[in-house]
């Protein structure tokens, strides 16, 4: 497997971990309270935080156990991540599109950072499978 | 689903009338990954012009013998 391969990989499985965590969190803060005034800020904060931390170390894991491959980037890994990051980057869009909607209509600030952690969460899970797929089923340039 | 390359190529072929070449060393000698030589060998990935000179080179023959891209394909895909 491709270092960049493992990267896409890890950095799927720390955000699919990191949101369930948070979303666990915020829920039984909430516990059966409106959603919106469920405490959320230090849960969004640590998980981030976390997120950002596990993928560090992970990436360094990874590059130790597999000497061989070296960090090195090719052409394809370089036309694969572009993918990738295109394909996620529509959603960190829309989540500002929603979070500009929220604020204009006047909604509370926990729904516009949620909107907001969403569109990040979506963007580093659907970028991080593009490249998966690219790298297991093909991928052309044109 | 990704749409398969109409290019073939013959690397596999060649990699072994050339003292049996790993992929390894051939992805050395090109300046690309082991796994961008299999993605290639295995019509899952097209490289550029210039990797694809590249290899040709390591092998000292023309591009045409090493990458190939059948007429009939060719054809309809320059109707459809």
């Amino acid at each position: 497997m491709a270092i960049e391969e493992k990267r896409a990989w890890i950095m799927a499985v720390v955000t699919i971990v990191a949101y369930g965590t948070y979303l666990a969190l915020v829920l039984n803060a909430a516990a059966g309270a409106p959603l919106g005034e469920a405490p959320y800020v230090y849960a969004m904060l640590w998980t981030i935080g976390g997120a950002i931390v596990a993928a560090i170390l992970l990436n360094i894991l990874a590059a130790i156990v597999s000497p061989r491959d070296g960090g090195k980037k090719d052409q394809r890994d370089k036309e694969i991540n572009r993918l990738g990051e295109h394909i996620g980057q529509s959603f960190v869009i829309l989540g500002a599109v929603l979070a500009l909607l929220f604020a204009i209509t006047g909604l509370a600030a926990f729904w516009i950072a949620n909107v907001i952690y969403l569109a990040f969460v979506l963007s580093s899970i659907l970028g991080s499978i593009a490249k998966i797929v690219a790298y297991r089923r093909g991928f052309q340039s044109w | 689903m990704v749409k398969a390359t109409s290019i073939t190529n013959t690397i596999r072929g060649l990699r072994f009338a050339h003292g049996e070449m790993t992929q390894a060393a051939l992805a050395d000698r090109v300046g690309v990954t082991r796994q961008t030589i299999i993605a290639i060998e295995q019509g899952r990935y097209s490289p550029s012009l210039e990797v694809a000179f590249q290899i040709a080179r390591v092998f000292n023959r023309p591009l045409d013998d090493v990458f190939q891209y059948p007429a009939a394909q060719a054809t309809e895909e320059e109707t459809s």
